[in-house]
């Protein structure tokens, strides 16, 4: 496949750090060809004329749909942490947070 | 660089454009999309559900009553209500954050376009506010050691996760961390005026993060900005942005360029600390949130709303000057909380005297009440209790001194003025002739100072009032003493 | 007991007491049982549980209580429907062992019925692909043909319904995740319309395509059983406040009167020969039989798949990120130790417990997200579906139903599109425009290919006409002939098809 891909790795390794997934070597390779191929597939879709038209976000008719400010039963803290991978005194624990730089 | 030199920020030929991005915690009983409670301090996880939990497959449900406070808080800051208003998602990773996303709202907030004016030593100033919306809260991170970053492990307490939030972004029209602190009390006021949170910095109901850029006098351009994060009480505002305007003054006087950057202030060592580059990181992918339909609200439900707000708290400090001539200072100390306001209003009208209400309501019955985080939650007595002290006092049936210890006893006994005052038997001694008698005797006990007034030094009256005070045991009216004190020895007046 | 019994017949024969509840379930789990190793439509099974609760049903029958007329008729749900207890993984690693302290809407009205559930079915991970290959756990056979796939991401649904291991099954559709298999195993497969069954519960892929549905082996239990889930849930905002029709009384016969509209972008080159023919054919019966068949243009469809194929990544790609090893599921330990700080741990769990498939969508829905693509792709795809849903109002205006191939081809082979993702893809075309859409529809059986596999026929409603849809189903299945056959392996272990059941 000598024809150049839509997407570079670099492109692949920032979208995979946006999206926090670890991605082996041959992942990436394989990603960053099948991605490529995908967003050729987008061209027509791209020159559809749009103008004017509104985006859809919602398909049900209805509106505002609110609840009242009632308080309602929380779950046991046993159950909340019952499926956590590791817990200490009732708090979910995770490995220390080092900030990005 | 030096710690930040609070009252010596001299930026010399530059000046610092600060806007502020404030998120407060609305004072609802459920959170936002499920029905936990919001109880601050509940033992970890304890008010959490599969909603806030971001359990997969759970769903949100929108809570009326935050988009009531929400609406009315915009509404208060003079801002245009959004009729048709959506949700999105803003993604990133973070412990706190379930979902790894915080529905917010991205093109169409809630409210758009006000503005708050603040009083400043130069005078008013205009605040635009760019836009309020809502938003869901965080979990609470919790780490041993005193500082997240370097700490060994780290809990996650979800208890907070989903609570409503406004956001509250200010255009950048604050030209110092003073005006910053300004508008962040003036803020504060109103939205415990109308009620729709408790505002408690200290419980991290109101945080802050702000964004400050330096800029030559009198340019109208916009510098590099860096956003302050982390600052967690306004007097913590203060100092993070006098910090960060100085150190953006160094760079740019050493011929560098500011770097637009995060910043978070570290209260320890007084300084801001790089935390991270803008830019990727902040690549949120917003996009309409499908799991909440839009948001449509009438204008009769909005102006409804606006109804029930209650007089804010800059027309209530121009009405306290005008219609009862007290001084903007004791206007504006009056007015800092709905509860003092209306309880002065009050007294003032059961009384018929303004000065002399707002004057016990500043000094006395503000030393006896009670606070919580700065705020005014109680007061010591009831109107009608003071109403009738200061009835008693104009009256002249008790003197100034009397009824400041008649107040001390009310407080701590809960009973009324004038079971106290006849109790006590302090009614002020008037009747004419039992005060002459006391006169006469004073001055015939202590004849070198009477001969000095005579000869002129009037100031030993003093001497004289203070001794039939003490002989009075404190009940003689003050005034009458001094007019005989006067007839007495000859001296005009 | 004759098997691969209508759920309607056997409520019939339950509430006639010629059987049990405990009777029918048990007959029905001893089937799962001894077919399940030639399928493999199961993740999880819960005997016990389906047996208490036909048991409690035989107890309020027994004692004149009243019971859901369907109480005691075995179920199975697709494993990304959250069940109370039970663990429900979605397919993936990521929720290995995750219990759900809650269950979906769906799963309690099944409950509140009294169907027993007898197990949880295999899917593609996180419902994303047209095979179910993409199971962290090992594909699911198609009961027609054991080397070929079963369709996805509901083919375990499909396959089990197929096989007879239940009456019928849950299962969810994106782009075609219940018709697809449907097709593929020659069982009714139902989407109703966005929004008429709550998703609340259900693990999501695409959350404004997502809808939770129906997998039976005739037009008449579909009605039955979308009569007990349809209906509004206060716990999930997008779900309809409207009322639901009695959809068994909707089911007539006559066909005439019923107007079809046949698309011309659905019977393409890129549609199979075989499958246009046999679809054909059944309308042609349906317009001997007094339908009026007109042909019809959607003219912005061809860009569905495409359009599709940006919305649905980009919202999975936000919906997957709770996966990240704090709350619960998988959480991975880089080189056997636990990771050194939180980003390691999100990425080496992410990494390590999602699988290909799932990353290819994850990054490309993060990328159409990005600064820079969104308007490109994002927004314009949101325009285009504008544009398809205007399509289908103005078809609607002349027709009453749409009739299409539910697939462009019969199953495939295994392993014959897991490498080639826009392969695996095309699988979707004639699915995938109704879930942009919103609109109700089903896929019938309709005949075989040359090689004896079942061709689908699908029928596109207006929305919320659930009744219509299904109307026009019920005179398709009865008039032309489009009736789920029998694979010969359901036969397996039995003598002449039967199984024993007493009572």
């Amino acid at each position: 496949m000598s024809q150049e891909l839509r997407l570079t790795r670099e492109d692949v390794e920032r979208v995979a750090r946006l999206a926090h997934l670890g991605l082996t070597d041959e992942e990436k390779e394989h990603l960053q060809r099948d991605l490529s191929l995908i967003l050729e597939a987008f061209d027509r879709l791209r020159e559809v004329l749009t103008e004017g038209v509104e985006p859809t976000t919602h398909l049900v008719p209805q509106e505002s749909v609110l609840r009242p400010d009632t308080v309602r039963p929380s779950l046991p803290q046993g159950q909340v942490l019952a499926n956590a991978p590791e817990t200490r005194d009732g708090f979910f624990r995770v490995p220390r947070i080092l900030e990005e730089s | 660089m030096a710690e930040a030199q609070l009252e010596m920020l001299d930026l010399g030929d530059l000046e610092a454009v600060i806007g502020l991005e404030v998120h407060v915690e609305l004072a609802t009983q459920s959170k936002l999309f499920c029905g936990c409670a919001t109880t601050f301090g509940a033992p970890p996880n304890t008010q959490v559900c599969p909603v806030c939990l971001g359990l997969p497959g759970t769903l949100p449900v929108l809570n009326a009553r935050a988009v009531e406070y929400a609406v009315k808080a915009g509404l208060a800051l003079g801002c245009q209500i959004t009729e048709r208003s959506l949700f999105a998602r803003k993604n990133y990773f973070y412990p706190d954050l379930p979902k790894a996303y915080q529905i917010s709202q991205h093109e169409r907030p809630l409210c758009r376009n006000g503005a708050v004016t603040i009083t400043t030593p130069e005078g008013l100033r205009r605040i635009g506010i760019v836009r309020v919306h809502l938003e869901e809260e965080a979990g609470k991170l919790v780490h041993s050691g005193d500082s997240i970053i370097g700490s060994e492990a780290t809990h996650v307490d979800y208890n907070r996760a989903g609570i409503p939030l406004i956001e509250i972004v200010t255009a950048p029209d604050l030209r110092s961390p003073e005006e910053a602190r300004l508008f962040l009390e003036e803020l504060r006021t109103i939205l415990r005026y109308i009620g729709v949170s408790d505002v408690r910095m200290e419980e991290g109901s109101l945080r802050c993060d702000a964004n400050i850029s330096l800029r030559p006098k009198g340019s109208t351009a916009l510098g590099t900005k860096t956003e302050v994060k982390n600052m967690n009480s306004f007097r913590a505002v203060v100092r993070a942005l006098t910090y960060e305007a100085q150190r953006q003054a160094e760079v740019i006087r050493s011929g560098e360029a500011v770097r637009p950057e995060t910043r978070a202030w570290d209260e320890a060592r007084q300084v801001t600390v790089a935390m991270r580059a803008k830019e990727e990181a902040d690549d949120y992918r917003y996009f309409t949130e499908p799991d909440l339909v839009p948001l449509v609200l009438t204008q009769e439900r909005i102006e409804g709303w606006r109804a029930e707000l209650p007089e804010l708290p800059a027309a209530r400090r121009e009405r306290f000057v005008a219609s009862y001539g007290l001084p903007e200072y004791d206007a504006s100390v009056l007015t800092s909380s709905r509860l003092v306001a209306d309880f002065f209003e009050a007294v003032a009208q059961e009384v018929g005297d303004a000065k002399l209400a707002s004057n016990w309501v500043m000094g006395e019955v503000l030393r006896w009440a009670k606070t919580e985080g700065g705020e005014v939650v109680e007061l010591p007595v009831s109107v009608q209790g003071l109403a009738e002290l200061l009835g008693l006092l104009r009256q002249g049936v008790i003197n100034q001194a009397a009824a400041k210890s008649v107040l001390e006893e009310m407080v701590a006994s809960g009973r009324g003025a004038r079971e106290i005052v006849a109790e006590r038997g302090l009614e002020q001694i008037s009747d004419r002739s039992e005060l002459e008698a006391l006169v006469d005797r004073v001055i015939a006990e202590n004849p070198k100072p009477v001969e000095d007034i005579r000869a002129g030094q009037t100031k030993a009256i003093g001497f004289l009032m203070g001794q039939v005070m003490r002989l009075s045991q404190g009940k003689a009216n003050p005034q009458q003493v001094r007019e005989l004190l006067h007839e007495r020895l000859g001296v005009g007046g | 007991m004759e098997i691969l019994q209508h759920a309607h017949e056997l409520a019939e024969r339950l509430e006639r007491r010629e059987i049990s509840a405990e009777e029918v379930t048990q007959a029905y789990l001893d089937r799962m049982e001894r077919l399940e190793p030639h399928v493999h439509a199961f993740l999880a099974r819960t005997p016990e549980q389906a047996l208490a609760t036909a048991r409690e049903v035989d107890r309020r029958r027994a004692q004149g209580e009243p019971v859901h007329p369907l109480a005691g008729i075995p179920v199975a749900v697709k494993d990304n429907l959250c069940t109370e207890g039970v663990p429900t993984t979605a397919g993936s690693r990521a929720l290995e062992n995750f219990r759900p302290p809650y269950s979906a809407t769906a799963v309690a009205r099944l409950h509140e019925a009294g169907l027993p559930l007898v197990g949880k079915t295999n899917l593609d991970e996180f419902a994303m692909g047209a095979s179910t290959e993409a199971s962290a756990f090992g594909p699911t056979r198609n009961p027609w043909d054991r080397e070929r796939v079963p369709g996805g991401s509901s083919g375990g649904s499909a396959a089990a319904v197929a096989a007879g291991q239940v009456p019928w099954a849950l299962g969810s559709d994106t782009g075609g995740s219940i018709r697809q298999p449907a097709a593929f195993c020659g069982v009714v497969g139902l989407k109703p319309s966005y929004g008429r069954v709550s998703r609340y519960g259900l693990i999501p892929f695409a959350s404004s395509l997502d809808q939770v549905g129906i997998l039976t082996r005739d037009v008449t239990d579909a009605a039955h059983l979308l009569e007990v889930l349809a209906g509004h849930d206060l716990a999930d905002s997008t779900s309809v406040d409207a009322p639901v029709p009695a959809y068994r009384k909707a089911l007539q016969a006559e066909p005439r009167g019923l107007r079809i509209g046949l698309p011309v972008q659905f019977f393409g080159d890129q549609i199979d020969p075989a499958v246009r023919q046999a679809v054909r054919q059944a309308v042609d019966r349906m317009a001997e039989a007094g339908a009026e068949v007109v042909e019809l243009s959607l003219p912005t469809v061809e860009h569905a798949l495409a359009c599709y194929l940006v919305l649905a990544p980009a919202e999975a790609s936000s919906n997957l990120g709770r996966y990240d090893g704090v709350r619960y599921g998988f959480r991975a330990q880089p080189d056997g130790r636990p990771a050194k700080d939180v980003t390691e741990m999100f990425l080496a769990t992410r990494g390590e417990g999602l699988g290909l498939e799932v990353k290819r969508r994850i990054l490309l829905g993060t990328y159409v997200l990005s600064a820079g693509a969104y308007q490109t792709y994002y927004l314009q795809a949101l325009k285009v579906r504008t544009l398809i849903r205007q399509d289908f109002e103005r078809a609607f205006e002349q027709v009453d139903v749409l009739a299409t191939p539910t697939t462009p081809t019969t199953a495939f082979r295994l392993g014959e599109r897991l490498e080639r993702p826009m392969r695996m893809y095309q699988s979707d075309l004639c699915t995938v425009p109704v879930n942009l859409a919103g609109l109700p529809a089903i896929s019938l059986p309709c005949g075989q290919d040359a090689g004896g596999l079942p061709v689908g026929l699908q029928l596109i409603g207006r929305y919320l006409d659930e009744a219509g849809l299904l109307r026009a189903a019920y005179a398709f299945e009865q008039v032309a002939g489009c009736r789920a056959a029998v694979p010969p392996l359901a036969h397996l272990g039995t003598g002449a098809g039967e199984v024993t059941i007493h009572g």
